[in-house]
């Protein structure tokens, strides 16, 4: 159990070369053997979707894969989504729109919606709301969250 | 400053005040720069071994030969937590730190495991075997109240621990000549507030000063710092207390938790950095539950549908122990003293008991037993509507209070407020006669559609006289503010409040801008650090704007006062000739003007200029203790039923609010939808199980189901200010409104739809399950009647 294996971690670009036990969940790697705490773990079973980050270009649950799965692949978390001091559009839209109170479950929601307007820019409404229901908030009652990713999409559209 | 929506003025200056400024607190948390507990590295992890079974005698713990195991024989000498109330018959009862020889619920910390990785403590964990000798658990209140229940302390005969008694004089006389008596039987089940980021503890042991920091996810950073040091009777100076950035709360993070007692202990006996983080399953079955009642409320009335006396028997599951510092009668006796809620009512008779039970401890949750009586109080009107065929809007236009101040059977003295206006106001909003024709045309194609309203008072910002008076040992009431204009010009309010995402840090800033003349991106506001901010109680009961804000208000009229002594000195000019905007003292009608930096900078490094006049520096202490505000509003819920399936579905929600004088809109409209969100939750999905034998059947989230964005409807916000007499800074609280309203709104709307079968459910929530056996009930009566 406690044999550990050597694999490297590329999280916003940057090679992480660490050692974990194969049962070492992507989210604990990020956070505690990467040291990139802005991915949070609000249930460890899959529901809440706080720990959401972007491994090759789609949004996964970091405490329901194991990190040796994400070797070599590259992730993307919350602190990368801002260049230098400029926001992403995302991060913008949730301060403009009000879509966060605690924080808690903010990276998740971002990269959850980040995620899906990258691969799809012209969502539905519709399936926006399917979509941000993977995810748990328990401040804002989400019509701010909605509100904010519709505006992050009009502006990611217009780039 | 960036800002949308309505502008805030004051005659014809602009105020940051009333503006929808956006927060101070969001570029961190949008970055991933927030700080919250478990994000601190540590040297050792805690796990903790829990009861598995409801109730029993702990007979061996076998734990791995030289693993650090901690059990109540490590810790004798330590006190119990033992909060105390001295009236209504409270029977203080122990909780002791970890369980001590008798185990109470499942989910009892009974030892602490100690690792150097979190995982190397949870794999010592799972060695550890604990052997209980099983006795017979009591977990349902009415069957611990019944004769001859298992008594779950000895402390507690009839496992009665609180027993709250009122009835007011003419009680009999008015009851025995009531034209109808409306009888309800309502029933609210158990519930966990769910904050997104569970508890977490890590306790720094300082070998240079012998100090311990906890930092810790709490709502109550002071509290904690007096109770843990009291319980470990070691000096309160040893131990400084953080509450980093905090993962929402809703009460569940006010009361003290053993599990940091241990934590503190832990780090001074190995000098050491010790952590702890709650995974969901432990928050799920030992974080803390809410809202267990059972209510029998009788209403009589005269032969106008006008209530005349109201009676009510509150019997509310506490849980195993009483929870630090409220004690278990915050919900209890919080809903005999409110339970008139928003109507008049002048006769008014309540029985309300605290029953101690095999199951986890409760605690406050947003709303504290509001939620509760109000559900209970709207059905029993729509249900007394029903009996005088009269519509349910009408009922209440009947009843509601309209006449300020109005002093409540009980004593309470309810400021102004807007109970009819912004009833009607949601009535006109929504549209009912477009609704029911609506709901007509829907029935005939076999769609289910309803209708329930909510009207309600929501008591915010009261400050220690309203704790007093109910004999508790500990009143959380007042705030402090220290607020400082540094030697270069900036500006640092520190608080004794500990706000975890209501965006205190931006609606304190804009009230110290607006008085000082500075804009609110200067003003930096410090919390939760012991070591940082004044004494003070924290956030929670709707009462940090009201409170903190007025503290607030007073510490910046003084330094605004102190400034314009100073200004009057530098540019020699009268007092009533400044004007304190743009970062300066100006002298009105001219161009003389000097910065505040300027200005801050000679009250600390040239004091001896001003005389003796004024003192040195620029450092003013604001304190507040208020007697407490009442807001108020009208909740509209539209809601489709599928009869086959028994689901709800929220179609539309709609608020008619007044919350006093609105600080910022954009963070008020936040806060009330987070609350009509938790609401409809508690409502519909929301609840904690227990089986029999003391188990619990909803230990993860697929099971516990808070909502997603799929349940939330959108919500339709109209808002009346009326100014509070009560608060200075006229504000009236709005965080538990939305919570409160919304469980009653939706049930009403759902016993709507419900009419044409002819059946009622006045249970909380009213799941898919619920509603199934109900109109399985009717279908089966009306075959016997066919």
């Amino acid at each position: 159990m406690s044999e550990k294996t050597d694999i490297t971690l590329t999280i916003n670009g940057c090679a992480h070369a660490i050692k974990v036990e194969p049962r070492r969940t992507l989210a604990d790697a990020i956070r505690e053997d990467c040291g990139q705490t802005g991915t949070h773990i609000g249930c460890e079973h899959g529901i809440c979707g706080a720990c959401t980050v972007i491994v090759d270009g789609e949004p996964v649950r970091s405490c329901l894969m194991f990190a040796v799965q994400a070797a070599g692949k590259p992730i993307r978390t919350v602190e990368g989504l801002a260049t230098g001091d400029a926001l992403h559009a995302i991060q913008q839209a949730f301060m403009d729109h009000h879509g966060l109170q605690c924080g808690f479950c903010t990276p998740g929601f971002l990269m959850l919606a980040v995620g899906v307007l990258e691969r799809e820019p012209d969502i539905s409404d519709e399936e926006l709301l399917d979509v941000l229901s993977s995810n748990l908030c328990r401040c804002t009652g989400y019509q701010n969250i909605i509100k904010a990713v519709r505006a992050a999409a009009k502006e990611m559209r217009g780039k | 400053m960036s800002e949308h929506g309505t502008k805030g003025s004051k005659g014809d200056r602009m105020t940051w005040v009333g503006r929808a400024i956006r927060r101070l607190e969001d570029p961190a948390l949008v970055t991933g720069q927030g700080r919250f507990t478990a994000d601190l590295p540590a040297t050792h992890w805690v796990r903790f071994v829990r009861s598995s079974v409801a109730a029993g005698r702990i007979a061996k713990i076998d734990a791995p030969k030289d693993a650090m195991v901690v059990t109540a024989a490590d810790l004798k000498g330590i006190k119990k937590i033992t909060p105390m109330l001295h009236k209504f018959n409270y029977k203080p009862v122990g909780q002791p730190i970890l369980a001590d020889r008798q185990v109470r619920f499942v989910g009892e910390p009974i030892a602490a495991v100690v690792g150097l990785s979190e995982a190397a403590a949870e794999d010592i964990a799972e060695l550890v075997e604990v052997s209980i000798e099983e006795t017979t658990p009591v977990i349902d209140a009415r069957a611990a109240l019944a004769s001859g229940a298992p008594q779950v302390h000895a402390e507690a005969p009839g496992n009665v621990i609180l027993e709250g008694r009122f009835k007011t004089p003419d009680f009999d006389a008015v009851w025995n000549g009531a034209h109808r008596i409306v009888t309800l039987e309502a029933r609210s089940h158990r519930q966990n507030a769910t904050p997104m980021e569970a508890r977490a503890g890590h306790a720094a042991y300082d070998s240079s000063t012998g100090r311990v920091t906890l930092t810790c996810t709490t709502q109550m950073p002071h509290l904690m710092r007096t109770a843990i040091a009291d319980v470990l009777a070691f000096p309160e100076t040893d131990l400084r207390v953080i509450a980093p950035d905090v993962g929402g709360g809703f009460g569940q993070k006010m009361s003290l938790c053993a599990e940091y007692v241990v934590l503190v202990w832990l780090a001074r006996k190995l000098k050491s950095v010790v952590a702890w983080t709650e995974d969901r399953r432990e928050n799920l079955i030992a974080g803390f539950h809410a809202r267990d009642q059972y209510i029998t409320l009788e209403g009589a009335f005269d032969q106008n549908a006008k209530l005349i006396a109201l009676k009510a028997d509150i019997a509310a599951n506490i849980g195993a122990y009483s929870c630090y510092p409220t004690t278990c009668g915050v919900e209890p006796l919080m809903a005999m003293a409110e339970m008139p809620g928003p109507y008049d009512v002048r006769q008014y008779q309540c029985l309300a008991r605290g029953v101690i039970t095999n199951t986890c401890t409760m605690a406050p949750y947003r709303g504290v037993s509001r939620p509760v009586i109000t559900f209970t109080l709207e059905r029993l009107m729509d249900k007394a509507a029903s009996a005088f065929s009269i519509d349910p809007i009408d009922i209440r236009r009947r009843n509601l209070i309209d006449k300020f101040p109005y002093t409540s059977a009980m004593g309470l003295v309810y400021d102004e407020a807007t109970y009819k206006r912004t009833l009607e106001m949601a009535v006109e909003a929504i549209d009912v006669p477009a609704f029911r024709a609506r709901q007509q045309q829907a029935r005939s194609k076999g769609r289910y559609l309803g209708i329930g309203f909510a009207t309600f008072s929501e008591r915010t910002g009261y400050g220690s006289p309203a704790f007093a008076a109910r004999g508790m040992e500990i009143t959380p009431g007042w705030e402090t503010v220290i607020l400082t204009v540094d030697p270069s010009g900036f500006v640092e309010a520190r608080i004794g409040s500990s706000p975890h995402g209501q965006g205190l840090r931006t609606t304190l800033a804009q009230i110290i801008a607006d008085e000082i003349g500075v804009t609110p991106d200067v003003i930096k506001v410090v919390h939760g650090d012991t070591d940082r901010s004044p004494y003070g109680w924290g956030t929670f009961a709707s009462r940090s704007l009201v409170i903190s804000g007025g503290a607030t208000l007073i510490a910046a009229q003084k330094v605004r006062a102190k400034l314009i002594k100073i200004a009057s000195h530098m540019l020699e000019a009268a007092a009533g000739d400044i004007v304190l905007e743009d970062g300066q003292a100006k002298v009105a009608g001219t161009d003389r003007a000097i910065t505040i930096a300027k200005m801050a900078r000679e009250a600390y490094h040239q004091s001896h200029r001003f005389k003796g006049e004024i003192e040195p520096g620029l450092t003013e202490t604001g304190s507040y203790d208020p007697p407490g505000t009442f807001s108020n509003a009208c909740h509209v819920a539209i809601v489709e039923l599928d009869v086959e399936t028994g689901r709800v579905t929220v179609e539309k929600f709609l608020v008619a609010e007044d919350a006093g004088k609105i600080i910022n809109p954009m963070i008020a409209d936040g806060q009330v939808h987070g609350g009509i969100a938790q609401g409809i939750g508690n409502a519909l999905l929301e609840e904690i199980i227990y089986d029999e034998s003391g188990g619990i059947l909803t230990a993860n989230l697929a099971d516990y189901m808070p909502p997603t964005a799929h349940e939330i409807p959108p919500i339709e916000l109209h808002h009346i200010e009326t100014p509070s007499t009560n608060s200075i800074t006229k504000a009236k609280g709005l965080g538990e409104g939305g919570c409160i309203g919304a469980p009653a709104a939706v049930v009403n709307a759902i016993n709507d739809a419900l009419a044409p079968f002819g059946v009622v459910i006045d249970e909380i929530p009213a799941t898919p399950q619920r509603v199934r056996a109900a109109l399985r009930n009717a279908e089966e009566v009306a075959k016997k009647t066919a």
